[in-house]
């Protein structure tokens, strides 16, 4: 038997033993009397019960006699973290959002007993009029998302390799090794038109022609799951929904650049994820589809987890691979590129967790696949962590070029409480503001690089009228500052002072000059920092600069703040409304209220802290800030 | 003292480390990561175990330490005592309880007891004004207990302290 034919046949068989799981879950078959209850064990579902729901599910079952013909099973992040703890019952996709332990019982005998789903217990938008439900990948949430990089995270148990397997896993890579040729694998890449999704937006199949090319004893995969960015946590997310995914696809690369030997660097805050890929690592080499000789293929590819220590710095790839070697991680000029020397000097590619994602399907489908969906110079999707002032907070994948109000509104239910739409922070630390004008703006690697902003890692925090634009600048300064490596001047010193600037603006102690300051400093930090961190460090202050100068010019020249968020700024008053009730001056801590009974009190502004405590207990909202 | 970090059973776990990493490229970083985890911190007795082992500079070592913030040398107690100096709860005579807790446990702003039971922080402003003074007593696992508008009487912090 060839060993491709081995290959086959042992996936043949996984899929035959799935059978019965891949038509309840892909639907579109009639109901067989099986179904299986999907329950998210993501970060954020597993932080409010979801292990204890899965224990109470499978209780459940044992009880009422239901444990052949219903299957629990734990499944990576669906994306819709508002909703959760999330539970999927299949074929019927119905939606069961913010799960409580006590529904369990009830769930358990209305919809998998008697048949009919307790719907006062699904996600309210799942209900169509007719009161018939709406599958769970098509509710609002969904319904324009496309899924490529996060296509199995709630579709499969992570920590189950023959899930993947039945799901096309470890297709591609049987594929690239017996099919295909080195180069093959390197043009489809590179005619896919993939670029590096964590945020450089370099392309990938370039990138490992460069790699190709060396001449050497030894090169390396490595994998950038050092995802440190406020608010993004798409990777974390890929790593504990499909881990395998991230193992066949470095495996692939080790056999398109000639690499035996690959490393995930994984941030250590991260203790699920890499609980999951431990485990996929594990299995891959009891599978046969890691280790020695895969499939006789005469490849061999090991992987293995290398663990940060909380430094923002190490997710640039140079100082990530100082940090693998045992050293400080610090970055080091470029070029030579990774590429060309990278760990222990030696020809190294180092593509991020999202990127790697996308590498199995392109195999499988090929390039025109990816190529079909995007814009013309940014192909496929990307993963978005939406965030901050919005309704649906959660994971979301669409394809490049989908505008912003598309992302907010459609996908994200819009501002809640009604509140004003202000601007949207895209990229982090290191990308910029985009504001109402560029709503209909299609996003992808460039449009946003013109508009002031960045890809960066997908981290999208949602802004309203309340929250002040300096106050947020300010904010991702002085994470920059926090975790500047020190290594380069620029970077160490110029967002040290450009932070100290904002602080006097905020503090109203700033003048007008200081505005040119900011922006004198920004372009010279951008200019002259040696890495991707100080390079970008003045990305939020630029944008909003260019966006926002009129909030910049009320703080320094009218001291006050617009959004009524900068506290130095502002002034407690009580106005007329008050009945003199007490209630403020007894909980006031510097006793900066004065007035007597049923008389209208007043702030003694030497005194008041600024601390707020008087607000919520006035029951005639007569406190105001201005 | 040195009892408390230095134990045989962790200095065991610690060489059952170094022996798997000892031939690894690069092994210095997970024997820290591992080392934080058994010890809590990686002082410099430990360092220097590391250092002849793997055959790096105890002075490498103390930089890749000192770069990454997970990595502590010195152990922090299990309880970690925050009182709030935000300017509402010092004007409510917080120094007062920083003061008491010096006076019961010994120890000053950033320092842990002997015992490595307790350490005192003072910190700033914690958000809630409306209770100051504020007091938080943090452990890893059973997460925070927040002791609200302290009276600064004398005794208060003795009897926070009696509960743990």
């Amino acid at each position: 038997m060839k060993p491709l034919e081995k290959f086959e046949n042992i996936r043949e068989m996984t899929i035959k033993n799935m059978k019965d799981h891949l038509q309840i879950r892909l639907g579109g078959k009639p109901f067989t009397g099986k179904r299986d209850v999907l329950i998210c064990q993501g970060t954020g579902c597993l932080s409010a019960d979801a292990e204890k729901i899965e224990d109470a599910f499978v209780a459940e079952l044992k009880k009422n006699g239901l444990s052949d013909s219903v299957s629990v099973v734990r499944t990576g992040c669906f994306g819709y973290c508002q909703v959760g703890p999330i539970v999927i019952i299949y074929p019927e996709g119905a939606f069961y959002s913010r799960v409580k332990l006590e529904d369990i019982e009830r769930i358990t005998k209305e919809h998998l007993i008697d048949g009919t789903p307790s719907k006062d217990l699904l996600l309210p938008e799942s209900l169509k009029e007719d009161g018939t439900i709406e599958d769970f990948w098509h509710v609002p949430f969904y319904n324009i998302q496309k899924r490529v990089a996060l296509r199995l995270c709630g579709l499969v148990n992570p920590e189950n390799i023959t899930e993947y397997i039945a799901f096309d896993g470890y297709k591609a890579l049987g594929k690239a090794l017996f099919e295909m040729k080195p180069e093959d694998i390197i043009n489809e890449v590179k005619e896919s038109g993939l670029r590096g999704r964590g945020g450089g937006g370099f392309s990938t199949g370039i990138k490992w022609g460069f790699c190709s090319k060396e001449k050497s004893d030894q090169k390396y995969i490595v994998c950038n799951a050092d995802e440190g960015d406020p608010g993004a946590f798409m990777d974390r997310s890929i790593l504990e929904g499909d881990p395998h995914s991230i193992i066949e696809a470095m495996a692939i690369a080790g056999y398109a650049i000639g690499a035996d030997k690959g490393f995930v660097y994984v941030r250590a805050e991260y203790p699920i994820a890499v609980n999951r890929l431990q485990m996929a690592i594990d299995q891959a080499k009891d599978f046969g589809v890691l280790g020695n000789n895969i499939f006789e293929s005469g490849f061999s590819f090991d992987l293995e987890i290398r663990l940060g220590a909380g430094a923002f710095v190490c997710g640039e790839e140079t100082a990530l691979l100082n940090s693998i070697e045992g050293k400080r991680g610090m970055p080091n000029p470029r070029p030579p590129f990774p590429a060309v020397k990278g760990l222990w000097g030696k020809p190294t590619i180092i593509n991020n967790v999202e990127t790697f994602a996308n590498i199995p399907q392109i195999i499988l489908n090929g390039a025109a696949w990816l190529q079909s969906f995007g814009t013309e110079k940014s192909k496929g999707t990307k993963v978005f962590a939406l965030a901050g002032k919005i309704e649906n907070a959660g994971l979301i994948e669409v394809p490049m070029g989908t505008t912003i109000r598309d992302i907010i509104f459609e996908i994200g239910g819009g501002i809640p409480g009604g509140k004003k739409f202000r601007a949207v922070q895209i990229g982090g630390p290191s990308g910029g503001c985009l504001t109402e004008e560029h709503m209909d703006a299609p996003i992808d690697y460039d449009s946003l690089t013109e508009l002031g902003a960045m890809m960066g890692s997908g981290g999208l925090v949602v802004m309203d009228e309340e929250n002040c634009m300096v106050d947020i600048a300010k904010f991702f300064l002085e994470f920059t500052v926090d975790e500047s490596c020190g290594k380069c001047p620029p970077c160490r010193v110029g967002t040290k002072r450009m932070l100290e600037t904002l602080t006097r603006i905020t503090e109203g102690k700033g003048e007008l000059e200081d505005l040119d300051r900011l922006q004198d400093l920004a372009t010279n930090i951008k200019a002259s920092s040696l890495c991707g961190l100080g390079q970008t460090a003045p990305n939020p202050v630029l944008s909003t600069l260019r966006y926002f100068k009129d909030e910049y010019i009320a703080h320094v020249k009218d001291k006050k703040c617009p959004a009524g968020a900068c506290v130095e700024l502002l002034e407690f008053h009580i106005d007329e409304s008050c009945k003199g009730c007490t209630k403020c001056k007894k909980v006031c801590p510097t006793d900066a209220i004065i007035g007597n009974v049923r008389e209208l009190h007043v702030i003694d502004q030497d005194k008041c802290v600024k601390c707020g405590a008087c607000i919520p207990v006035c029951p005639f909202k007569s406190i105001i800030k201005r | 003292m040195k009892k408390q970090i230095v134990t045989p059973e962790r200095m065991a776990k610690l060489s059952a480390c170094l022996e798997v990493n000892k031939q690894k490229k690069g092994g210095l970083m997970p024997v820290l990561n591992e080392s934080q985890k058994i010890f809590g911190c990686i002082p410099a007795e430990i360092q220097k175990v590391i250092s002849k082992e793997l055959g790096i500079p105890m002075a490498e070592i103390y930089g890749v330490i000192t770069f990454y913030h997970q990595f502590s040398i010195e152990p922090k107690g299990d309880y970690i005592i925050s009182v709030c100096m935000g300017t509402a709860c010092y004007v409510k005579d917080a120094q007062k309880l920083v003061d008491e807790v010096t006076a019961e446990l010994g120890i000053h702003h950033n320092e842990t007891t002997p015992d490595y039971k307790f350490t005192l922080m003072a910190t700033r402003c914690v958000g809630a004004c409306g209770l100051a003074p504020v007091v938080i007593v943090n452990n890893r696992e059973k997460g925070d207990d927040v002791f609200g508008r302290l009276t600064v009487k004398g005794g208060e912090m003795k009897e926070i302290i009696a509960k743990y």
